[in-house]
């Protein structure tokens, strides 16, 4: 009989190999799952974890992947780490993208650099308004804002759908859900003279040791900490409830919503209905992945990002189906848990024990 | 002589780093007392453990009716007729009384053993509703209910862990005529305590245990004195307590007129409190737990914004309406009887846990600094001998004496002007016991007002320099310790105290 025995402590060293584990079973399973599918199962691995990072251009793609993912899921593990469980962050994307849309439709071709930080600055906005929604219907109706994050996504869709179909759509689209191509005074710059990769990646990766400062080293952070850890330590210290919702809430749905506006003034440059591509699902994968540690998020995103483009490959040059990705994000999520079991849990193979206890 | 119902053989049992038990030797007869004495650590809840199954011994022997057995499990522990009433209770918190008796029982339906919990509870005086949730039973009452738990399998051998620190004197009579009822009826009694004055007037027989050996085997308790056992256990006496004269101050908190709904359908609805507590005053709030002391502190500590009549005030500063960081701020600080969970963050260290309360007596900085943090800590584990790895070691490490110190050394380390207490010495041993209550009174002598909720009506007798009883959320006048008696003490706790109104529709009787 298996049997799990709690650990009193969790193991330190299971804590740090956990991921990595869990990335083996991954790796394991899709090769199994490759030979199932008929396919040459090297190769196809080769479209996960060698193409992706082949090349200077392979990396700009990466980096376009990685941006929104290490945004969002940095504020998601804000979020996780407080005990608040907002999962409808590809909603704020959304907000963020139709925010910032709004802005750009506004430029002028001499429009200055103050346009582009109103354009990002608006997506945030519009991120952390619809998760504010979340909080507002929290903290006035305890409404499980789980439940109403998610449902917000739906909104949010319902809402581009109308944008693009209606009042924003592109007056010589050929009647395409989409707006105009956002001019060039619009658009977020490139990092590197035809790479594109753009400002969205630096943008990102100051924001993972900004995380890292305001979760462990900020009272504001400990206070969070405290709430999600232990709420009724922090009732007795007198750390406010309420700010421990609306806090994680709002930082996560402005990250969001400026990954919104980089996606849609960055790689995309206008608003369609294929603005949403699931980012903001995916990074919670990508939040508990990284162990709701910034560093780790940091590692995640990429690993993460590289399922996403691998996927794409394995469509185009091996004909395998586009849900590849989504079946391997799965897988890693689903190890990882299991990995995560056995930190705080033993297991233990006992032949029988109820035999011995009827010895008497 | 009476057989033998359960004999261990040189048990030993050790932890990495810890000898639990070392050859530890125990004989219960049949109908027998037996007293398991020792300090938190000595090694009693291991021996405990190995009785009831939950932990098998390197080495040794355990006897049951004279016949070797190997206990692998409680359950099989129970089938032999092994019962135990745990220190730390193991309740479901959802589930009510009833579901929650009824998980360990299986055959019955719920409705007889809601039956029969009444009647257990009558009987001996256990009061318990059965149709509660745990969820909204104190301290004191949870443990009733593992009583008659334990009660409700008629065992063979009853094992009580510190089973009296929450009860009534009254009921403290009631329990131990309770249990020798029980011994008389054949059942064995094994008795852990660290209560001397319990043990001697309970305990037929008694064993003492120190650093995991027995130090003491007493086949009589007639000829021992609380010195003689303590010196046993501890291998000292412990150190007595220096009071000065009583020399009150200037009001430090004031409550007045303190009204309060309840807050659950089971909580205490305070009705009209009103008292001060004085600079270098301790008053000392006796009561059956359950009837209102949560509440008040709640409101105390103002953890949750309440509507209600009355106010408080700090050193004449009017709190009602601040939070628990701005009362910390005027110099109110709070231990509450929840070390794990509520005064501390299990997962955090000593270091972290020093930042919930103490953000104050930390220079300010944008950033957190570890430095200043584990100093902190450090100076709380030497000041209060706390026994930790050190700063880093994380709060769920620490013995619940340990942690209690801690805690209880954090609040003090503040130099607060008012100190709210509730159960500071609950469960603990007698030498951490015996220190904290030394801190209490220095504190005092520092000219700080404490107020002390405990259950130990022993210790609110020795520490307190003024009384009151809390009962059905009323609040008895005070009375100087000095006249106070458990008699008297034991009377107000069922809310008789002159000019109450149960006292008077009393007096209206027969």
């Amino acid at each position: 009989m298996i049997t799990l025995e709690p650990r009193a402590e969790p193991s330190r060293w299971l804590a740090v190999a956990s991921p990595l584990l869990a990335l083996l079973a991954t790796v394991t399973l899709g090769l199994l799952m490759f030979v199932l599918l008929g396919k040459d199962a090297l190769s196809c691995l080769q479209m996960f974890f060698v193409e992706p990072i082949k090349d200077g251009r392979a990396l700009a793609e990466l980096s376009i992947k990685v941006t929104p993912l290490l945004l969002i899921g940095l504020g998601l593990s804000l979020c996780f780490r407080s005990n608040v469980w907002n999962i409808g962050a590809e909603g704020q994307f959304i907000l963020g993208s139709i925010f910032a849309t709004g802005v750009a439709l506004r430029a002028t071709p001499d429009s200055g650099i103050g346009l582009l930080i109103a354009l990002l600055i608006a997506g945030a906005i519009g991120g952390a308004l619809w998760a504010g929604l979340a909080a507002a219907l929290r903290d006035r109706f305890n409404a499980s804002e789980i439940l109403v994050s998610l449902m917000l996504v739906y909104v949010a869709e319902q809402l581009l759908g109308y944008l693009v179909n209606g009042p924003w759509k592109d007056p010589n689209g050929y009647n395409f859900p989409q707006t105009i191509s956002f001019l060039e005074s619009a658009r977020i710059p490139r990092l590197v003279e035809g790479s594109r990769a753009n400002i969205g990646l630096p943008l990102a990766l100051v924001s993972a040791p900004a995380c890292w400062l305001f979760i462990h080293k900020s009272y504001a952070g400990y206070r969070l900490d405290v709430a999600g850890l232990s709420p009724p330590a922090a009732r007795y210290a007198g750390f406010s409830e309420r700010s421990a919702l609306w806090l994680p809430l709002l930082v996560s749905g402005a990250l969001a919503g400026l990954a919104g506006a980089l996606e849609v003034a960055g790689p995309d440059g206008q608003l369609t209905t294929h603005v949403p591509l699931g980012y903001g699902f995916a990074a919670i994968i990508v939040a508990f992945v990284g162990r709701l540690e910034p560093i780790g998020v940091v590692l995640s995103s990429v690993l993460m990002s590289m399922f996403y483009i691998g996927g794409e490959l394995s469509q185009s040059r091996l004909g395998l189906p586009k849900s590849i990705s989504g079946v391997f994000q799965g897988l890693l999520l689903f190890s990882l848990l299991t990995c995560d079991t056995l930190v705080k849990n033993k297991l233990r193979i006992a032949l029988s024990p109820s035999s011995k206890a009827a010895a008497k | 002589m009476r057989a033998l119902r359960l004999e261990l053989q040189a048990i030993s049992k050790a932890y990495p780093g810890v000898r639990a038990n070392d050859g530890v030797c125990l004989k219960v007869a049949e109908g027998e007392i037996h007293a398991v004495l020792g300090e938190n650590g000595a090694g009693k809840s291991t021996l405990m453990k190995i009785i009831y199954g939950t932990v098998q011994p390197d080495a040794g022997r355990m006897l049951w009716h004279g016949e070797p057995v190997r206990l692998t499990s409680p359950e099989h522990a129970r089938r032999l007729g092994i019962s135990m009433v745990f220190q730390h209770f193991s309740l479901f918190e959802s589930l009510t009384v009833t579901e929650n008796v009824w998980l360990g029982l299986r055959e019955k339906s719920r409705d007889q053993v809601a039956m029969r919990i009444r009647a257990l509870a009558k009987t001996y005086g256990l009061d318990v509703e059965p149709e509660r949730p745990v969820y909204t039973l104190s301290v004191g009452e949870r443990q009733r209910v593992e009583i008659i738990r334990a009660l409700l399998s008629q065992p063979k051998l009853l094992i009580l862990d510190e089973p009296t620190s929450v009860l009534t004197p009254q009921a403290v009579a009631d329990l131990f005529a309770t249990l020798r009822q029980l011994a008389k009826d054949g059942c064995s009694i094994l008795y852990i305590s660290h209560k001397l004055d319990e043990i001697r007037t309970l305990c037929d027989a008694c064993t003492v245990l120190r650093a995991g050996k027995v130090t003491g085997e007493l086949k009589s308790l007639g000829n021992e004195s609380n010195a003689s056992l303590s010196k046993l256990m501890i291998g000292s006496e412990p150190p007595k307590l220096e009071h000065r004269p009583f020399e009150p101050g200037e009001v430090r908190l004031r409550v007045e007129d303190l009204t309060r709904e309840k807050p659950t359908e089971y909580g205490t609805t305070l009705a009209g409190i009103s008292f001060s507590v004085r600079s270098g005053e301790i008053l000392g709030l006796a009561g059956v737990s359950g009837n209102g002391q949560a509440e008040l502190l709640a409101a105390l500590a103002g953890e949750q914004p309440q509507r209600g009549r009355g106010t408080m005030t700090v050193n004449g500063v009017d709190v009602t309406r601040l939070g628990p960081a701005r009362r910390r701020k005027l110099g109110l600080h709070f231990v509450p009887e929840e070390r794990l969970g509520r005064a501390t963050v299990p997962s955090h260290s000593l270091a972290g846990n020093a930042l919930l309360t103490r953000k104050a007596s930390l220079p300010t900085s944008l950033l957190l600094q570890d430095k200043p943090l584990r100093a902190l800590a450090r100076h709380l584990i030497e000041r209060f001998s706390i026994k930790a790895s050190g700063p880093n070691a994380a709060a769920r490490s620490l013995s619940g004496g340990n942690l209690q110190k801690y805690v209880v050394g954090r609040e003090i380390d503040a130099a607060p002007r008012v100190l709210l207490m509730a159960q500071p010495t609950w469960g603990i041993d007698v030498g951490a016991a015996a220190q904290i209550r030394a801190e209490i009174l220095k504190l005092r002598d520092g000219g700080a007002a404490v107020l002390l909720v405990s259950e130990e009506l022993d210790e609110l007798l020795e520490l307190s320099d003024t009384l009151r009883v809390m009962a059905g959320g009323r609040l008895s006048p005070p009375i100087a310790a000095a006249n106070a008696s458990r008699t008297l003490i034991g009377e107000w706790m069922s809310g008789l105290w002159p000019g109450s109104f149960a006292a008077q529709t009393q007096g209206a009787l027969p």
